[in-house]
């Protein structure tokens, strides 16, 4: 029972990341149609950022809240200058874009980085904590904490805020959101921006569990989509359920399904993938969409 | 009086199709004028190349200043609201949040609760529903909610495309009251498009009918009523 309660903490937390991720994806698709394969490696950068900030002596929360921001502009110029002029171009050649940003990231940062696998700092303290006779990582608690608050205002931004409210009304209907006024074109830069922010708050809070190289990112990416899709890639609510229920399941079929153990994790979330669109493709919480032909 | 809206030798078009041939339309400031036609005739249009929602040449001008050209996001700032085609309502936002989009370039001074109460004074239906979801209203219920959102944005010009399409009669008369009513109280002008010649006609004092792209007819509304050829092909009787 005890280990029970132990890898779930440590799925909710994983599953956080995942969720976060997961987020993101699902915020540009809403928005664009558009699954951003490069958030993964976006995520990677802006965790590479904050650990050279930190090398160069600023302290933690200081890195931490500067590379959220650097993020938030980074996203936007990318949506700007390299996703824009291809916005109405065949989808194929938007995710052809993608996947050239990813490997741009990547190389980019074995380039300035070297794919040495470096640790990175936790926030929290290194001491577990102890309910009972439960022991629980202070950094999984705390990663879970940080993204619930991120999470919050994620959804209190969109749910509150006028400005929430004209990028749902550009996500759905980009016409008749011109013609309230709205400039479509830069509340899409602004979701490209806050995906970018969520993305770098989860490299941040997983890098200290799986290192930081540039390569990072590629398992917790697929892990993202396993998320999105159980959820529904149209509901972002949905994506975020779907990334905690991963990481927990993930966890769990580790620790209890012997010949899965380690080695065979990721390959649960492809299965996964492949289950939900089998059986459900527009997961637990998403809409069918239905196009008018 | 000068008029509010003004375009000539107006072309639109989509691609390498033309769908507007040149054509030249006016609204007075505080009147109502339609512009009546077939399927296929380019009312749409018209009212998209209005809004810069479509390629377009020739001169539109809004209060004097040439809008051709211009951002729709722009166009809609200076007091233009358009109800499409279709009423662009955001079908998973609920009722208010819809109208508070419509009020979106309005930010500042003008209070939006006196605003909502204004439109609600309206469309008492809609406040009866303003936490619903809009997709879940009926059509007739839809279009009001359409007029009603472009009505937040304080316009001193309003483009209605079709709103009897798919409505009841009873709903469709009721909606046109409002808009009357709208016109009066409020002073704000209205470019309507319809199919439905007779009640358009009854509505607006001044009238415009186009084939295939061009303006084969116009004049006072009452005038194009008497008309051989209109009462024929568009009145039937």
């Amino acid at each position: 029972m005890d280990t029970f309660l132990q890898q779930v903490v440590s799925g909710l937390a994983t599953g956080g990341i995942y969720a976060s991720l997961a987020l993101a994806l699902v915020m540009i698709y809403q928005a664009t149609d558009v699954v951003n394969y490069a958030q993964g490696e976006m995520a990677m950068f802006s965790t590479y950022l904050s650990w050279s900030m930190m090398n160069h002596g600023v302290p933690y929360w200081a890195a931490f809240f500067a590379t959220v921001a650097i993020a938030f502009v980074g996203g936007v110029l990318i949506q700007r200058i390299i996703i824009r002029p291809v916005q109405s171009a065949p989808v194929l050649t938007i995710v052809i874009v993608c996947i050239g940003l990813l490997t741009i990231f990547n190389s980019v940062a074995g380039w300035i980085y070297s794919y040495i696998i470096q640790p990175f700092p936790s926030p929290f303290p290194k001491e577990p904590i102890r309910i009972g006779r439960i022991v629980l990582a202070a950094h999984d608690l705390g990663a879970i904490g940080v993204t619930l608050l991120l999470l919050g205002l994620i959804y209190l931004f969109f749910r509150f805020t006028t400005l929430g409210l004209a990028m749902r009304a550009a996500a759905q209907n980009p016409a008749s959101a011109r013609l309230a006024g709205i400039r479509v074109g830069w509340m899409l830069a602004v979701g490209w921006g806050l995906a970018a922010l969520v993305g770098s708050v989860a490299g941040m809070m997983v890098a200290p569990v799986i290192f930081l190289e540039p390569n990072m990112m590629g398992g917790i990416l697929i892990y993202a989509f396993a998320s999105a899709t159980l959820g529904g890639f149209t509901s972002p609510g949905g994506a975020v359920v779907g990334g905690f229920l991963v990481g927990v399941m993930e966890n769990l079929a580790g620790t209890y399904v012997s010949f899965i153990g380690t080695s065979l994790k990721l390959t649960v979330a492809l299965a996964l993938i492949v289950i939900v669109l089998l059986v459900k493709p527009s997961g637990l919480f998403g809409r069918a969409v239905v196009h008018r032909v | 009086m000068p008029a509010l809206l003004d375009a000539e030798g107006l072309e639109a078009s989509y691609g390498s199709t033309t769908v507007l041939h040149g054509i030249a339309f006016a609204v007075e400031s505080g009147g109502i004028t339609t512009i009546l036609g077939a399927n296929g005739a380019g009312k749409t249009t018209t009212l998209r190349a209005v809004c810069g929602m479509v390629k377009t040449t020739g001169a539109i001008r809004f209060d004097g200043q040439s809008i051709q050209g211009r951002a729709t996001e722009d166009i809609v700032r200076l007091g233009i609201a358009h109800v499409p085609e279709g009423r662009g309502t955001f079908m998973t936002l609920t009722v208010e949040e819809n109208l508070r989009l419509g009020a979106y370039t309005r930010r500042g001074a003008t209070s939006l609760a006196a605003e909502f109460e204004r439109v609600y004074g309206y469309f008492p239906v809609l406040s009866e529903r303003r936490r619903q979801v809009a997709g879940t209203l009926s059509g007739g219920e839809q279009q009001m909610l359409a007029v009603a959102r472009a009505l937040m944005s304080g316009p001193r010009l309003l483009l209605l495309d079709e709103p009897s399409l798919g409505l009841a009669p009873l709903t469709t008369r009721e909606i046109f009251r409002i808009v009357r009513t709208i016109n009066r109280e409020a002073g704000v002008s209205v470019l309507l498009v319809e199919q439905n010649a007779s009640i358009a006609l009854d509505l607006a004092d001044h009238a415009y009918l186009i084939e295939t792209g061009r303006v084969v007819l116009s004049g006072p509304a009452g005038d194009l009523r008497k008309d051989e050829n209109i009462r024929r092909a568009y009145l039937g009787y």
